[in-house]
């Protein structure tokens, strides 16, 4: 009678239930709930530094002029619709590949690296995640900075891969904790896969030196670990994108065939287009052609090929002289904004007695400061002063401005004095 | 020592080699038969004037930014698009229980669904629940499903090459022989590879059987507008399905019926039974979504919804552009079979006028296709299946002289 009591209950369950009643309600994303608060909030002097996005001076969304000019050229041009091939805009991947690299680079003028067009810095570290999940022979596991950006660890899980991690940002002085790291990395399992912030490190804004960057890839070679860069502030960081790609030609150099991911969403400001490249440099172009072709089979089933509009963007950009050096500028002037408003947050915590060393806002780099707020704190300073950000004490530092840095100083140090 | 020594050349993907293969012929008389993109008479792609004159306002709009999308998409697209799928009065949308995500083209939201399947449904992680594909089907629907993690994908009967029609019996055997609760991707009009669609009765005793047999219904509707002319018809399938209380999937593509196919524009639109499962089924999409692409491309839904939202652009685009297209394939249907019948080429060829959509599996065998790419310089899938849109008033006769010659030479 028990077969007969299930078969019941099937039925029943056929009849009138939903396919879907077991489908659990996925937790709220930490982010966007920072937001949500923001938005009820009814302080006139309220900030929202949650914000992952470049904001100016006066706290609005920031368009371009280079991409403004580029998409009216585009416009002009009349150019039609047609699919772009499995592997992204050929224009678009080759200025990618040759502004992370640099143009001498020996690796481009071998055609020993393949790099495809992706959605964005997400995307592109996705089907990074699925090729290694198909084909690394090595372990599973991908090491990840303590801490990393939090979409890291969903991304490689949901890929196949296993997550671990090296020791990266040392609270006691909210910067890098460089013995820690490079005693986990020489422990790490040779033949695992270890991701690298190329620059401006999310979420702590704590970037290696370059001597310190020597001796990390020296260890990583010794440990023969697979490089996973992911760079998505190039020239977001410090204004310069030689310098910001400085860690990733180095590793090169030293002969590291590393996969790259790169997103255009901050540096361009084109977000919501969803721009990104990934790269992986082979042993030579034989092996890049095969690799390619794997990577187009792994892209087909999942949105089979790229959108076209930031990628021609993008594209146009880079390989029309006049704007890629307005581009240059304005990048500059972006990673300008953001470092001169730690300095001004600096000095204004000191102006408002703070006894604390503040010399990490400074000293951290790119969009995002680790202020070293303890939970506690967070959650005064979001009562108190209607300032948001996240739980681990992050701030946007594109969310400040000439106009609320003041404020901020005093509400960091109402709560921390 | 490479870590990527052992990787393996993969063969390319077919349709696009065939295009790499047409572009690299050098005969003054090739004809493209392969990809599915529409063509004008003169052969060009086309964008439609209504995609133009959108995407000038577009760029002219000062206010407009190029700021994230929430992860789900752009909720006027999202709700614009579902509807036009279910319809202006859907009793669904009213009952709040139709949801939408955003994706990347059709395949995008195939795959956001196939993923949210393999998790969510038939239990949790049920990577065992046999996933049906027609037989023929879209190339891609296979590795969809079978790379979001599905171990069993199965063919249900559909195209008889004998009769060159649908294998309804086969069909419906599959369906009643199929395991509970399996899922099948159904193709809700011009269907492809043969364009070959159920009747309205035939998809009335579909509905019947998958009904009683617990099955899923997962439609993939690419050619909404674009088959017969009219929205309503291209969805009456889907309509139909939902006034029976499936609850259902619908991967959405806008690429062929807007021509905007470099910029993925899909939508999967969720049918719950209320409005309290669909919230939960969405916050779970958001999770798959976040680690695919994190959140989708602008500028094609921004076309999209401007359009349909708009009356005045909504009627230019349906009244005008989609039905030039749809019109335009016709005219080739009719003119195609009617030069075969005065050549007097040997077989039926009613199945060019009664299939439906961009395609139509000529009946050509691997040996009769070879000959028409290598010594005809037309180039059509090796299934035999040819786009409609190739055909010009320009190549018509060359293409109907060479099919002939095929099938007089080849057996």
């Amino acid at each position: 009678h028990c077969l007969q009591f299930s078969s019941l209950l099937l039925f029943c369950f056929g009849l009138c239930s939903s396919w879907w009643g077991g489908v659990q309600m996925g937790p709220p994303d930490p982010i966007l709930g920072v937001t949500e608060a923001f938005k009820r909030d009814t302080n006139p002097k309220k900030m929202n530094l949650g914000v992952g996005a470049y904001r100016d001076d006066q706290g609005k969304p920031f368009v371009l002029s280079c991409v403004r000019k580029a998409e009216a050229l585009i416009a002009s041009k009349q150019l039609d619709k047609e699919y772009l091939p499995i592997g992204g805009l050929g224009e678009f991947t080759k200025a990618c590949a040759q502004l992370a690299l640099g143009n001498d680079s020996e690796v481009l003028k071998s055609s020993r690296n393949i790099t495809v067009q992706t959605i964005s810095g997400t995307g592109s570290l996705r089907i990074g995640a699925n090729f290694l999940s198909r084909f690394h022979g090595g372990p599973r596991d991908v090491y990840l900075p303590k801490p990393s950006w939090g979409n890291h660890t969903p991304i490689f899980r949901d890929a196949g891969m296993q997550l671990k991690a090296y020791r990266y940002y040392d609270p006691s002085t909210c910067g890098f904790d460089f013995k820690g790291a490079l005693e986990d990395i020489s422990k790490i399992p040779e033949q695992s896969v270890i991701l690298l912030h190329a620059c401006a490190h999310n979420p702590t804004g704590v970037d290696p030196r370059p001597e310190q960057w020597k001796e990390i890839a020296d260890i990583v070679k010794k440990r023969n670990l697979l490089v996973f860069f992911d760079m998505a502030y190039q020239g977001f960081a410090s204004g310069d994108i030689d310098r910001d790609a400085w860690a990733v030609r180095y590793f090169i150099e030293q002969g590291h065939n590393i996969v790259l991911s790169q997103s255009f969403a901050k540096n361009m400001g084109l977000y919501g287009e969803r721009v990104g490249g990934f790269t992986v440099v082979c042993k030579d172009a034989e092996e890049a052609k095969r690799v390619e072709s794997q990577l187009k089979i792994l892209i087909r089933p999942i949105y089979s090929n790229p959108p076209m509009n930031g990628a021609r963007i993008a594209s146009t950009i880079l390989s029309t002289p006049d704007l890629r050096s307005l581009w240059l500028e304005e990048v500059h002037g972006m990673a300008n904004r953001i470092i001169k408003m730690r300095e001004q947050l600096a000095a204004g915590l000191k102006k408002n007695g703070s006894s604390h060393n503040w010399q990490h806002v400074i000293d951290q780099i790119g969009m995002f400061c680790f202020t070293g707020l303890k939970p506690e704190q967070v959650e005064r300073i979001i009562k108190e002063y209607s300032v948001y950000m996240t739980k681990d004490g992050r701030i946007s530092m594109a969310g400040v401005s000439s106009g609320n840095v003041g404020y901020l100083a005093e509400a960091i140090h109402a709560v921390t004095k | 020592m490479s870590v990527f020594s052992d990787v393996p050349q993969a063969p390319p993907v077919a349709v696009f080699k065939l295009t790499a293969d047409f572009r690299e012929d050098s005969h003054p008389q090739k004809v493209n038969l392969g990809v599915g993109a529409y063509r004008t008479d003169d052969c060009q792609p086309w964008v439609l004037p209504v995609v133009k004159k959108v995407e000038r306002l577009i760029v002219e709009d000062e206010s407009l930014n190029h700021e994230y999308l929430p992860i789900l998409g752009l909720p006027e697209f999202r709700s614009a698009s579902s509807k036009v799928a279910l319809g202006d009065d859907s009793a669904a949308i009213k009952d709040n229980r139709v949801g939408g995500v955003q994706a990347l083209g059709g395949t995008g939201a195939l795959r956001i669904g196939a993923e949210f399947l393999r998790r969510w449904y038939n239990g949790v992680n049920n990577t065992a629940t046999p996933v049906y594909v027609s037989a023929p089907t879209w190339e891609n629907h296979n590795a969809v499903f079978a790379d979001a993690g599905f171990k069993d994908i199965r063919p249900y009967h559909y195209w008889d090459a004998a009769k060159r029609g649908l294998d309804f019996t086969g069909f419906q055997d599959d369906l009643e022989k199929a395991p509970e609760h399996s899922i099948f991707v159904l193709h809700a009009c011009a269907h492809n590879p043969t364009g070959t669609d159920p009747t309205q009765e035939e998809w009335k005793k579909i509905a019947e059987i998958m009904k009683r047999r617990n099955l899923f219904v997962f439609f993939d509707s690419a050619y909404q507008g674009f088959a017969s002319g009219s929205l309503d018809k291209d969805a009456w399938a889907i309509r139909f399905f939902v006034s029976e209380g499936f609850e259902l999937f619908v991967a959405q593509s806008f690429s062929k019926n807007f021509g905007l196919y470099n910029e993925r524009v899909g939508n999967l639109t969720v049918v719950a039974q209320d409005s309290e499962n669909l919230t939960r089924i969405l916050s779970q999409m958001e999770k798959i979504v976040r680690t695919t692409w994190s959140n989708p491309p602008s500028q094609g839904a921004r076309i999209v919804s401007k359009t349909l939202n708009c009356p005045e652009l909504f009627a230019e685009w349906y009244a005008a552009n989609v039905k030039t297209m749809a019109d335009r394939v016709l005219l080739m249907r009719d003119q195609l079979k009617s030069k075969l019948q005065a050549l007097g080429t040997p077989g039926t060829w009613d199945h060019i006028t009664q299939q439906i959509g961009m395609f139509s599996f000529t009946g050509l065998n691997p040996k009769q296709v070879e000959f028409m790419i290598k010594e005809k310089h037309v180039y059509l899938m090796a299934s035999g299946r040819i786009n409609m849109c190739g055909l010009t008033s320009k190549n018509i006769d060359y293409v109907a002289q060479s099919i002939h010659d095929a099938v007089t030479t080849i057996q």
